[in-house]
């Protein structure tokens, strides 16, 4: 199948703004702008049955519906924060195919009559940041980017800004916060950013991979892209696929691909040939699906199904974890990596994170009890739904999964 | 009034203000929802994660809109997760559960995660026992903790934020409170959190550390033991404290505080005041209160406070009984007729001003008040007056400051002036350099020192300033003494009190004129009847004088030889100072913590304050030594009872008809409800139970016909070749007695310094820091230059009470 998000994979140089162009750049850019109101445009992406890519999964041209056009000015956020431990696909579109992204923007602001757009980069991506501006600039020479586009009133600037290396700027309210110039930290919601979001203002803020999908929805239609993926989950996904994998690296496909095709189909199967005992399909976010059948293997990866296993899709970073892998001392990773980044604003995370650490270091160190598993699972669950934004709650889904499913392997180092 | 919304809470009914949060809905009806983070005074931001509660609403159905209806009742949704009640605001129909099994474990939840990384070291700290995180642990926390103890974090527990105040970080739970209040209430954003997850921490932003003169309020609403005064801390356990009622003495706000006092080893047994602490006034001071109020409290307690009367007997001061003293000084007095000249300060009581002019008048003397600031009479016809309130001007209200910069002469009025800006009101700032509440200001005036009363005159022709403040519901002015003396501020009064009078602005609640005094107490003093004299070296001169509460020869090298060349002086104050040193008679006054009284603030508030320690040697009340004087004068004033003087000065002075001091003590409910057992909620403040003081009238309220005099023009001098300008500012950290003696404060008083434009410092070859001797009028002192680019190159700004005697603007040679 086409790539329709990778095409640099299948198009040589279309990181480059005239081949762009030759393979139908910007030309649903210009019929929105000159044909389309900007409501058109939403409902296009509305019916296309789009989700957002960053991990939530909500409807696409729904949040784009919600923007609160009594206030202005408004704002379109891209989510380049790219922070998710095994995820690296809004990289790569950044990289190989970045005016499809960066289109993708501009009609986004388009229909939510946002002259303003900012592309807001994890810190680490300080050289994609400088080729964004690059290619910004050279937007801005062709006629994509400025004053009264295509003849219109319509006006557009783009801006990128690089964040500090803080994963929970990944989080929109903190990424907007960042953006505002302030410490990344998240703000209560509701309000939403559509609501209230920079500066105050009506913002509509996605990630990367939504928003490379615009162009192409809009140039095919959202019949053409429903017939892609699921009922539930419509187009195709990158799924980021890492662990104990032969062929790691990103893979378009379409929703509702099984765990085992991606794995051994695209993936080249595990390494050593050994079996997989769990999958993580939303990085260290995620619940640890236990694959204790063969029939696990075979779910089809969209929103809903996925679910079923007691885990989120998220952002389809898919960790495969293989049968020499001890789940405490996976646990104990992931609960480092929130400790080191819980941003310190609500107890729960800030206190429950650096207990959580202590116990998994101890438990994991061979020198826990039982009660120290009991323990952490307990703090985990007293941790859950009183967080104030997600990455609290994401601490915990790996240990409470990892514990209620794995027991066998804390019980195993406890014992040690 | 405001819409009502009626919601049920722990199954109680209540119906509150449209656009509360569920925590202060819930405050309202008496029940206590624990907080941390939240505090009814700051924007609520949902971090500590203490008031999660159950939050269910009614239903709607989707395709009609109506509640769905089940039993007869709207069926109630309730929300998956717990929710912060902080964060959400009031609706109707609304159900909260906060005490339910669900919000119970999350509270409890909430106090078990801080007391992970709490040290628990409540033996030693300072807030044990009026401490927030202690009684809610003892409420909703686990009886034991399940985190072990060696694997707490360890860190600093000494870290001065600035000199004022000190930083525990072991014992911060990272709410914000502090940063919040600075943000959002002083306006000065100074603190700020370092790092992040665990390791986050509070730190001062500015150069001098924690720059705020705001600072000792976060010591009052920070929940835990993290924020502590370096004067109170290490300094009693909050238990042994008795707490009496007062009223600060620092500046003309009259910001309500409660005195703690115990008994103290360190001061031989005596009882002894050891902290200020705000009581609160919503009309007043809220529950805030500035550093200089807080900490500038010592001078009562002072090694130089005068204990026994004194006469001077062979050039020296000796001991003296009460009889012969008051004789004495009654006799000379006597002998004075129309010589005899009192000159009090606002640092005295309504009734002592009331029994010195009194006594004045009766013998035919001259009565002055001892300030740079004139126009007081004009407060009175149509100063500010019943129904005036900061906290209820917004849209629709104008507000005037001119000649004075706020934030360093009456902190609390900048505060409140600064929310009524952001709630809407038009805030006008005349000053010919910028000062921060200008930050806050709909239109920034700017004019030459000396054009004070013409800026103001200005604001009724057209402009678009003008506009503002004449379409204006209501209007207060402000004005100071920033670069004028007695002449300059009487023909800016005049003009202020000529606008608001002919526009309608007066006799109404939040309208009419406010001084921004240099003491406590001018207001009460003008009220009184006193005025003040332009050329006061002249009208001491060979007189008969009776100082009281001032020190005339320590503040001007002219005063000081006009009382030497006075044929008798009398001088009445509670400390040692260089007037009293070439007095003939030292009469010892009690200091305010020792005694009861009232004081009239700028708004023209008549408040009451109380006795706090015992009375220090044999001094006694200003009113009493008056009337002992009166007394021999053959005068008969009361000198026993203060509440007594307060009636008759109610049947002699129109503004206070109908006051008593019972009615004085009268106080209403206020909101927020802070200062009882829940002091998480407001802080350490203190809850009103003695007064919430009553405004005096104003010929404007009272419907007299009102003439006001025409605005006269002041000759500013015109500084020669080489020669500046030199205009007297006001500092609020300063060398006056009442603020020396704290020695907390000596870094913030600093040196006397003279402010430069840069381009004049370097025409005369000066740099910054370098030492000068500033010449004026054949005299001169010494300062320390600062260059500042927002003032005329043709100035320099004295700070006045600094050690160099510029009262009004006069032109100066600076040298190196």
């Amino acid at each position: 199948m086409a790539q329709i998000l990778l095409r640099h994979r299948e198009i040589p140089d279309i990181n480059k703004l005239p081949v762009y162009k030759k393979n139908g750049g910007f030309a649903a850019f210009k019929n929105a702008v000159t044909k389309m109101k900007p409501a058109e445009v939403t409902e296009v992406v509305k019916n296309s049955g789009l989700r957002g890519r960053g991990g939530a999964g909500f409807p696409t041209g729904m949040k784009w519906s919600f923007i609160d056009n009594k206030n202005w000015p408004h704002y379109v956020v891209a989510n380049a924060d790219e922070s998710e431990p095994g995820t690296f696909k809004d990289r790569e579109i950044m990289e190989g195919n970045p005016f499809q992204f960066l289109e993708g923007v501009a009609i986004a602001s388009y229909a939510v009559g946002a002259n303003v757009a900012y592309v807001y980069l994890r810190g680490e991506f300080w050289e994609l940041a400088a080729s964004l501006d690059e290619k910004i600039a050279e937007m801005e020479e062709a006629g994509y980017l400025g004053d009264k586009l295509f003849g219109t009133n319509y006006s557009l600037r783009m801006y990128t800004h690089l964040g500090a290396g803080a994963y929970i700027c990944g989080e929109e309210t903190a990424l907007l916060e960042s953006l505002e110039g302030k410490r990344g930290q998240p703000r209560v919601r509701p309000p939403f950013p559509p609501a209230v979001g920079l500066y105050g203002k009506p913002t509509v803020i996605n990630n990367v991979e939504t928003f490379a999908n615009v162009p192409m929805i809009l140039a095919n239609g959202a019949e053409w892209y429903k017939t892609m993926g699921t009922a539930d989950s419509a187009g195709v996904k990158i799924f980021s696929l890492s662990g104990r994998v032969r062929k790691p690296g990103n893979y378009e496909l379409p929703f509702g691909t099984t765990f085992r095709d991606l794995i051994y189909k695209h993936g080249g199967g595990v390494q050593d040939s050994r079996t997989v005992k769990a999958i993580m399909p939303a990085g260290a976010s995620s619940s640890l699906i236990l694959v204790d059948n063969d029939k696990i293997l075979d779910t089809p990866m969209d929103y809903a199904t996925v679910r079923t296993l007691g885990a989120d899709l998220g952002s389809a970073s898919v960790i495969v974890v293989d049968d020499t892998v001890p789940m405490d001392w996976l646990v104990n990773k992931t609960v480092h990596f929130f400790k080191h980044e819980s941003c310190g604003k609500c107890t729960p995370c800030r206190e429950g994170t650096y207990w959580m650490s202590h116990l998994t270091e101890r438990i994991h160190g061979g020198h826990g009890s039982k009660a120290d598993v009991d323990l952490l699972l307990n703090v985990a669950k007293q941790m859950q739904g009183k967080c104030l934004c997600a990455l609290g709650e994401f601490s915990t889904m790996a240990v409470v999964s990892g514990i209620e499913r794995f027991r066998q392997d804390f019980d195993h180092a406890v014992k040690a | 009034m405001s819409k009502q919304v009626t919601l049920t809470i722990d199954g109680k009914q209540v119906t509150v203000p449209e656009g509360l949060n569920v925590v202060d809905a819930a405050k309202m009806a008496g029940i206590d929802i624990p907080v941390f983070c939240h505090h009814p005074k700051l924007e609520p931001v949902g971090m500590c994660r203490m008031c999660l509660v159950e939050v269910g609403r009614p239903m709607r159905d989707r395709a009609t809109g109506q509640f769905v209806i089940e039993n007869g009742a709207p069926k109630i949704q309730f929300m998956p997760k717990l929710e912060t009640a902080c964060t959400n605001k009031v609706e109707e129909g609304m159900v909260v559960l906060t005490q339910n099994e669900k919000a119970t474990a999350g509270q409890k939840g909430t106090v078990e995660f801080l007391l992970t990384s709490h040290p628990l070291d409540c033996p030693i700290c300072d807030k044990g026992g009026e401490c927030p995180l202690q009684n809610l642990t003892m409420a909703h926390g686990p009886g034991q903790s399940r985190f072990i103890y060696d694997e707490k974090m360890h860190l600093d527990k000494q870290v001065p934020l600035g000199e004022l105040i000190y930083l525990d970080r072991e014992r911060c739970i990272q709410c914000a409170r502090c940063i919040r209040f600075q943000d959002e209430i002083a306006g000065d954003s100074v603190l700020g959190f370092d790092e992040r997850g665990r390791t986050m921490q509070i730190v001062s932003l500015s150069d001098p550390g924690f720059d705020s003169v705001f600072s000792g309020n976060t010591t009052d609403i920070c929940p835990v033991g993290a924020l502590t005064t370096a004067d109170f801390r290490f300094g009693a356990r909050p238990w042994e404290l008795d707490a009496s009622p007062s009223i600060c003495t620092q500046c003309p706000v009259g910001c309500n505080t409660t005195l703690n006092t115990r008994r103290e080893a360190k001061a031989g047994g005596e009882i002894v005041v050891k902290r200020v602490m705000p009581r609160q006034n919503e009309e007043v001071n809220e529950i805030w209160l500035c550093d200089k109020g807080r900490f500038a409290y010592h001078y009562a307690e002072s090694k130089q406070r005068l204990s026994k009367p004194m006469i001077r007997k062979d050039k020296k001061l000796a001991r003296a009984s009460w009889d012969a003293a008051t004789k004495l000084a009654a006799e000379k007095f006597l002998k004075a007729k129309k010589d005899f000249v009192v000159l009090a300060s606002g640092r005295l009581s309504n009734e002592d001003l009331f029994n010195l002019k009194t006594l004045a008048d009766h013998a035919g003397g001259k009565s002055y008040l001892y300030s740079h600031m004139a126009g007081g009479e004009l407060t009175t016809l149509v100063g500010v007056s019943a129904g005036t309130n900061f906290g209820t001007m917004g849209k629709g209200t104008a507000i005037v400051v001119v000649a004075s910069d706020l934030y360093q002469e009456a902190p609390i009025w900048y505060l409140r002036v600064k929310q009524a800006a952001k709630r809407g009101a038009t805030l006008i700032v005349l000053n010919p350099r910028k000062t921060k509440l200008d930050r806050y200001a709909s239109f920034s005036v700017r004019y030459d020192y000396g054009g004070e009363a013409k800026a103001v005159h200005d604001l009724t022709k057209k402009s678009k300033a003008s506009d503002a403040l004449m379409k204006a519901e209501n209007a207060v002015i402000l004005y100071g003494s920033e670069g004028v003396g007695v002449a300059g501020s009487q023909s800016l009064a005049t003009a202020c009190a000529k606008l608001l009078n002919e526009n309608g602005f007066t006799g109404r609640p939040n309208n009419g004129l406010i001084g921004v005094w240099e003491r406590a107490n001018d207001q009460g003093a003008w009220e009184m009847g006193f005025t003040v004299e332009d050329d006061l070296a002249k009208a001491l001169k060979g007189k008969s004088v009776y100082v009281v509460g001032a020190d005339p020869v320590n503040d001007d090298p002219k005063l000081a030889k006009a009382l030497a060349e006075a044929k008798f002086v009398a001088v009445q104050d509670v400390m040692e100072t260089a007037t009293t040193e070439i007095a003939d008679v030292v009469l010892p006054a009690q200091a305010f913590t020792e005694r009861e009284g009232t004081l009239t603030s700028g708004e023209r508030r008549v408040q009451r304050f109380y006795p706090a320690v015992p009375v220090t040697g044999d001094a006694k009340p200003d009113f009493a030594i008056t009337a002992q004087i009166a007394r021999n004068m053959g005068v008969i004033l009361e000198g026993t009872s203060v509440s007594v003087v307060f009636d008759l000065l109610v049947e002699t002075v129109k503004s206070f008809e109908g006051l008593n001091y019972a009615k004085l003590a009268e106080v209403r409910e206020q909101f927020p409800i802070v200062g009882r057992g829940d002091m998480y909620y407001g802080g350490t403040t203190y809850e009103n139970k003695h007064g919430l003081g009553v405004h005096l009238s104003s010929a404007a309220t009272r419907g007299e016909r009102l003439s006001i005099p025409r605005v006269q023009k002041e000759a500013v001098p015109h500084p020669k070749e080489k020669e500046l300008l030199a205009v007297p500012v006001n500092k609020l950290y300063h060398r006056g007695t009442t603020v020396v003696s704290a020695e907390l404060l000596h870094e913030r008083i600093g040196d006397a310094s003279v402010s430069l434009h840069p381009d004049a410092a370097q025409r005369l070859g000066l740099r910054a820091g370098q030492t000068v001797s500033v010449n004026f009028n054949g005299t001169s002192g010494q300062a320390v230059v600062k260059l500042d680019d927002t003032i005329d190159e043709g100035v320099a700004l004295v700070p006045r009470s600094m050690g160099i005697a510029i009262r009004a603007p006069v032109a100066v040679k600076v040298k190196a």
